[in-house]
């Protein structure tokens, strides 16, 4: 489904990703970890198609087609999405009319006709049920007076109003509190399909107990130095990320 | 030498008009009136039309328009409108207004609008000319009493060649059936000038709602440069709206006095779609203890449109409030100007003086001017002004985006939020969502005409 090669990306001529290699399949779940500053938003931010950061070389294939040549836009069309670390707080666009306009974009992209008020209504509350937000939230303007834990779960209930195939979860877990944590992972669950796949960056361990990745990655110096099963996040969370540093520099 | 030429011409087109109001046969005269035109001029004359190296109109030049030629009526041309009703029949179907409307500064006399009528509560709505013949004593306690500090120039022109206007005097206690919808109609073949004069008082705090908009049938050039007065009594209400959305070879200039006694409530909010050039002038002034303003005032500017907000409020009593926001939208090569002052005397202890402007440029090419002031000569207040100019936030662009919303969704729905917090101080509910879908087509460049009007309303 993605195929990432030896990408290298840098901000304001500062280098930070140095050649990362992937790949993730339809049905995954890659965890990727790592120390702060190691480059994971920054992998994160390239995905969704941040201008700020600058591709030096390499190339994203995802679904066979060249990422780096689309429009953020047009890359949420095809599939991707992107939780937000830090979702933005948008005072005077209604959560309402936010989502209406972005499922009907993405329908017309796959050649639907646009939702009438009544249905999209009542996809809406579909969707609210299925992540357990509060009704209360979609009245208001996007994110504007949230509380860090109603943001990010905001962040999953237009994960699942958009359907994503492709979702990249950019510190979803930093900032929660343990039911609302567990609302967010039961979220993902839920969403987890065959044919989507998905990556979830994460300090802790913790939310991996809810979301069990099949494959952990960890970043560092804007590499991965290390790949393995979902037994490499238990190891991390007893052993800190010493012994990876200390295995890289040597 | 250019500048002289053009001040001088344009000064010449007003005496001359002011020489056809003279010449010209009138069913009546009323004394007051006739001598407040006279004085008007007289100091006009001394003044001549503001330059640049005024303050108040650094950024905006009217004296270009008014040496083009544009005929002006010194009596009306009792034009007649057929389907009347029809042509009124607003798209906004829960929008249930009283209306009356001004053909080219001309009260519109009609079976459904009397020239002047009394209600049983005691509400006196009709024409200002005939008010003014009829109630002369209620009339002159107000008409022109502003201090000479507001001595604008545009008004004393408006003051000089005034035709008609509405005038609206609600008792104590009066609410009015409907909100009042004044609409300032032009419909001319020709390039015209005209001068409308509408008086309000109000002396009940019952939630009177009036509205006023500005028309054109056609997309003939014309300059209206109207004036309103407001005169509210000890704890009155009133919300004042204002849509001007002509065509943009028009020249609008709104010269707007409020006056307020003793715990009163003025609230208003004035959308500007379209104009050539566009001058707003707002002169408040809290006379008594407690009164509250509030002025709300959005542009949303184009091509070369041209829109000047001028604000002044002045804290004379204690324990006042005044709160003023004012946001353009500018695109392309046009312009936006906000100057605002707020004035707090020595007695007005405990004021609570707000002032903000913000504007978002959406093309470089467009500009805007900000002119935010404060005086205070009171120890015991607490004021505030800002202004701030800027793009859109790239942050929210891409959060937007992120979610399959083109660039050029995202742009709009940003502007409409931008835009919200002023038509949302629209307190008719039918009006403000009329007023968002406006203020959306017109930001997506459509014609923001109601559908099934035939009136550009819009």
């Amino acid at each position: 489904m993605l195929r990432i090669k030896n990408l290298k990306a840098e901000i304001n001529g500062k280098p930070i990703l140095k050649g990362i290699n992937m790949e993730v399949k339809a049905g995954e779940v890659h965890a990727i970890m790592g120390p702060n500053g190691s480059g994971k938003s920054t992998l994160a931010s390239v995905l969704a198609g941040r201008d700020y950061v600058t591709v030096t070389s390499g190339e994203i294939l995802f679904m066979g087609k060249n990422l780096l040549e689309l429009l953020p836009e047009e890359r949420a069309r095809m599939g991707i999405f992107l939780g937000f670390q830090y979702p933005v707080e948008i005072p005077g666009v209604s959560m309402v009319s936010f989502m209406k306009t972005a499922v009907n974009e993405m329908r017309k992209y796959r050649h639907q006709s646009p939702l009438s008020s009544s249905d999209f209504l009542k996809y809406m509350r579909e969707k609210k049920e299925l992540v357990e937000i509060d009704t209360q939230l979609t009245n208001r303007s996007v994110n504007e007076g949230f509380s860090g834990g109603e943001k990010k779960k905001n962040e999953i209930f237009q994960m699942a109003m958009l359907e994503p195939t492709f979702a990249i979860l950019d510190e979803t877990d930093s900032g929660l509190d343990i039911d609302a944590l567990r609302i967010v992972a039961n979220g993902v669950n839920k969403l987890k399909r065959p044919d989507n796949a998905y990556i979830v960056i994460t300090h802790y361990q913790r939310l991996l107990e809810y979301i069990v990745p099949d494959i952990v990655h960890v970043l560092y110096n804007g590499q991965i130095v290390k790949t393995a099963g979902k037994e490499l996040a238990l190891e991390l969370e007893e052993k800190g990320y010493d012994w990876i540093k200390n295995e890289y520099h040597n | 030498m250019e500048t002289n030429i053009i001040q001088n011409l344009a000064k010449e087109h007003i005496e001359k008009a002011f020489e056809l109001y003279k010449q010209a046969s009138h069913p009546f005269l009323i004394s007051p009136l006739e001598t407040y035109r006279q004085q008007s001029m007289n100091e006009f004359q001394i003044k001549g039309f503001p330059t640049r190296k005024n303050e108040n109109y650094k950024y905006t030049s009217l004296e270009q328009h008014f040496s083009n030629t544009y005929r002006y009526y010194p009596n009306s041309q009792n034009v007649r409108i057929n389907n009347l009703d029809e042509i009124f029949k607003c798209d906004v179907p829960t929008l249930d207004t009283q209306l009356y409307v001004l053909v080219n500064g001309w009260f519109y006399e009609s079976p459904l609008q009397p020239l002047l009528k009394k209600e049983s509560n005691g509400i006196i709505i009709g024409s200002m000319l005939a008010a003014m013949k009829e109630y002369p004593a209620l009339i002159f306690k107000y008409y022109n009493n502003t201090p000479s500090h507001y001595s604008d120039e545009m008004y004393l022109i408006n003051q000089t060649l005034m035709q008609d206007g509405l005038f609206v005097y609600i008792p104590q206690g009066a609410q009015l059936e409907k909100p009042l919808q004044i609409i300032n109609l032009v419909l001319a073949d020709e390039s015209i000038q005209l001068y409308p004069h509408h008086l309000i008082i109000s002396e009940s705090d019952k939630h009177n709602q009036i509205l006023v908009c500005d028309h054109s049938l056609n997309s003939n050039p014309f300059i209206m440069n109207g004036s309103t007065e407001v005169y509210l009594g000890k704890k009155a209400y009133l919300e004042f709206y204002r849509m001007q959305n002509a065509h943009n070879h028009s020249v609008q200039i709104t010269n707007n006095f409020i006056f307020q006694q003793e715990g009163s409530l003025f609230h208003t909010s004035m959308v500007t779609l379209h104009g050539g050039t566009v001058r707003n002038n707002f002169f408040v002034e809290l006379n008594e203890k407690e009164a509250m303003n509030e002025l709300y005032g959005l542009w949303l500017a184009d091509k070369n449109q041209h829109i000047d907000y001028n604000t002044y409020v002045n804290h004379q009593a204690p324990a006042c409030q005044s709160n003023q926001l004012f946001k353009g939208i500018l695109d392309d090569a046009s312009m936006g100007v906000f100057s605002g002052k707020i004035l707090v005397n020595e007695g007005a202890q405990k004021t609570n003086a707000y002032q903000s402007n913000k504007n978002l440029i959406i093309n470089s090419n467009a500009k805007s001017r900000s002119k935010p002031h404060l005086e205070i000569y009171a120890d015991d207040v607490k004021c505030s002004h800002g202004s701030a100019t800027g793009k859109l936030d790239d942050d929210a662009m891409f959060y937007l985006r992120s979610r399959g919303i083109s660039q050029k969704e995202a742009c709009q729905l940003l502007m409409f939020a931008f835009a919200s917090d002023i038509t949302k101080q629209i307190l008719i509910q039918p009006l403000q969502h009329e007023v968002e879908h406006l203020v959306e087509r017109r930001l997506r460049g459509e014609l923001t005409r109601c559908n099934r009007c035939n009136i550009s309303c819009s």
